[in-house]
């Protein structure tokens, strides 16, 4: 077992110390005056690029820019569903990949990400959602992932507080399940994988705003920084909501929309459901934590904004209808609520691709529903900075795509996108 | 919610209206002429700047008219609403 390691051994070196002897997860070096790669964005998506491009690619000299925390945007911000059930080949590939890569993540990390493959279920309220989703999971099971038709007492037996009353606001006619859905915890996710990059020789830098991209006759050459210029022959943005704010930056515009979009907690509760269940017509999705809260999204704000904080109304609305579904809950009071931007493309898939630009890569557009993508996208993302090619998972997830026509439509992927 | 002044109706919530995204993206005028590339960047390539910003929107629940609002899409402050086919706010061109 490598020095550093966690163990049960370790567990209990460090408690028979107080707990005073953990040595730091990451070191936090000051910024080197050049790279072989640059990563813009602490997020999971850029920490994974980051770790896979070290150990995939043997490129370790690497650095990872965040302007704030590690994990402060979207990854930390997220209601942690991971699943795989997109409608399109192309995103079966990509999401179905990152979901084994989770299901491999905490052992080969050496950190314990909480990965519960607690299932994830998708209801459906009327005729047409019956038929949407049979089409979907046919659709799925062909791609050799797992997914199946539920009734309305198999969903009764799985979720009990569930209304499936035929006189309810919602009735529930039927559900598609994956079983190997489930959530993750992410914070672990993206402390896990800055762990084991900085292990392997990444310099994660943090409270280092990226304010300019240099290029010379159409190659970049590095960043500009809120600590200094940093040259790197190879830049990859990986910053969600702000992808088009770096994007400006070198002179590009992008296929993307950015919104807030919420998720709020309640006060902790004995467990009460023990899956994940999402309803895309009525947009609720609910979880619990094993600390016992209800974890449940909103939608997005309907405009363009980077405040990250989502209007009222739109919980409102959610709120409203959680409690049709899950009447039980009308006493509850939640506790905190807050919003990350997210980066909306029209067809709602990613774009992970090389730029106009020679040497700059971008990663986003993952909009609403990008952490359960984040070790696939990160291994298809180093991939494509490695070798300056698409790995043939990303390669649909083109830029070009918007040129070419060759859209993904997952909008609604599998009901809500999450 | 925003308060989003109209300029037929007035002052009303947000929930009364829709948002149409960016505004003054003008149609290719030949669209024979139009190369992929230049297809793409009509129909899909947004600013989406932080800061100013002009956006349409339509008051789906009352006039049912399309109009244009300036915002700043990090505080939200509205400074202007103007009809489609005016001059947005201190655009000199
Ligand atoms: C409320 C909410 C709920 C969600 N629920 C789910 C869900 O259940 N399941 C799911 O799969 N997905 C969900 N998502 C989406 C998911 O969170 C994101 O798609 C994913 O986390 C994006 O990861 P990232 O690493 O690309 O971005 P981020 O984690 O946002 O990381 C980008 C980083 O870039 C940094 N950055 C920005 N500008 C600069 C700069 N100029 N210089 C340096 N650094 C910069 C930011 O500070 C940030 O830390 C949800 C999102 C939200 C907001
Ligand atoms: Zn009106």
């Amino acid at each position: 077992m490598a020095k550093g390691a966690y163990s049960i051994f370790s567990l209990v070196r460090n408690a028979l110390r107080y707990h005073e002897g953990w040595p730091r997860a990451w070191r936090s070096p000051e910024p080197q005056p050049a790279y072989d790669v640059i990563i813009v964005g602490g997020g999971g998506h850029g920490l994974a690029t980051a770790y896979y491009l070290a150990k995939e690619h043997g490129v370790s000299n690497v650095a990872v820019l965040e302007k704030g925390w590690l994990g402060g945007g979207n990854t930390g911000r997220n209601t942690t569903i991971i699943r795989s059930n997109y409608l399109w080949d192309e995103s079966a590939a990509i999401y179905d990949k990152s979901l084994r890569l989770y299901e491999g993540l905490s052992r080969e990390l050496n950190f314990n990400l909480m990965v519960s493959q607690r299932g994830v279920i998708n209801l459906a309220h009327n005729l047409h959602d019956m038929r949407e989703l049979a089409r979907r999971v046919a659709a799925i099971k062909l791609n050799g992932i797992d997914s199946e038709i539920l009734a309305p007492a198999d969903i009764k037996a799985m979720v009990p507080i569930l209304n499936v009353s035929p006189e309810a606001r919602y009735p529930v006619l039927g559900a598609s399940l994956q079983r190997r859905g489930g959530t993750a915890r992410h914070d672990a996710v993206a402390w896990g994988l800055a762990r084991a990059a900085d292990a392997r020789g990444v310099d994660i830098i943090q409270n280092c705003e990226v304010t300019g991209i240099s290029r010379e006759g159409g190659k970049v050459t590095g960043v500009e920084t809120t600590r200094g210029s940093i040259k790197a022959p190879k830049v990859g943005v990986v910053v969600a909501g702000h992808a088009s704010v770096l994007a400006a930056m070198a002179g590009l515009r992008l296929p993307i929309d950015s919104y807030p979009l919420q998720a709020l907690v309640s006060e902790p509760l004995k467990p009460v459901i023990d899956s994940v269940v999402m309803s895309g017509a009525v947009h609720v999705y609910v979880s619990q934590s094993d600390k016992g809260e209800l974890v449940m999204g909103a939608s997005i704000d309907n405009y363009n904004s980077y405040a990250q904080r989502g209007s009222p109304h739109v919980i409102e609305n959610m709120l409203g209808a959680t409690v049709e579904l899950f009447p039980i809950f009308s006493r509850l009071s939640m506790m905190r609520q807050w919003g990350g931007i997210v980066d909306v493309c029209p067809d709602a898939s990613p774009i992970v691709s090389k730029t106009p630009v020679d040497g700059l890569y971008f990663n986003c557009g993952w909009g609403t529903g990008g952490f359960k993508a984040t070790p696939g996208s990160g291994f298809a993302f180093a991939h494509t900075i490695a070798e300056d090619r698409p790995h043939p998972l990303n390669a649909p997830f083109s830029l070009e795509r918007f040129t070419t026509g060759a859209l993904i439509d997952e909008h609604g992927a599998a009901a809500v996108g999450h | 919610m925003l308060l989003i002044p109209c300029p037929w109706c007035g002052r009303r919530d947000e929930s009364e209206f829709a948002c149409g995204g960016e505004a003054h993206i003008a149609r290719p005028a030949d669209p024979d002429a139009v190369s992929d590339a230049e297809w793409a960047d009509y129909l899909f390539m947004r600013t989406n700047p932080k800061g100013a910003h002009r956006e349409r929107w339509v008051h789906v629940h009352g006039c049912g008219r399309w109009f244009n609002v300036a915002r700043h899409t990090v505080t939200h402050d509205i400074s202007a609403a103007y009809k489609v086919g005016e001059k947005p706010p201190g655009d000199a061109s």
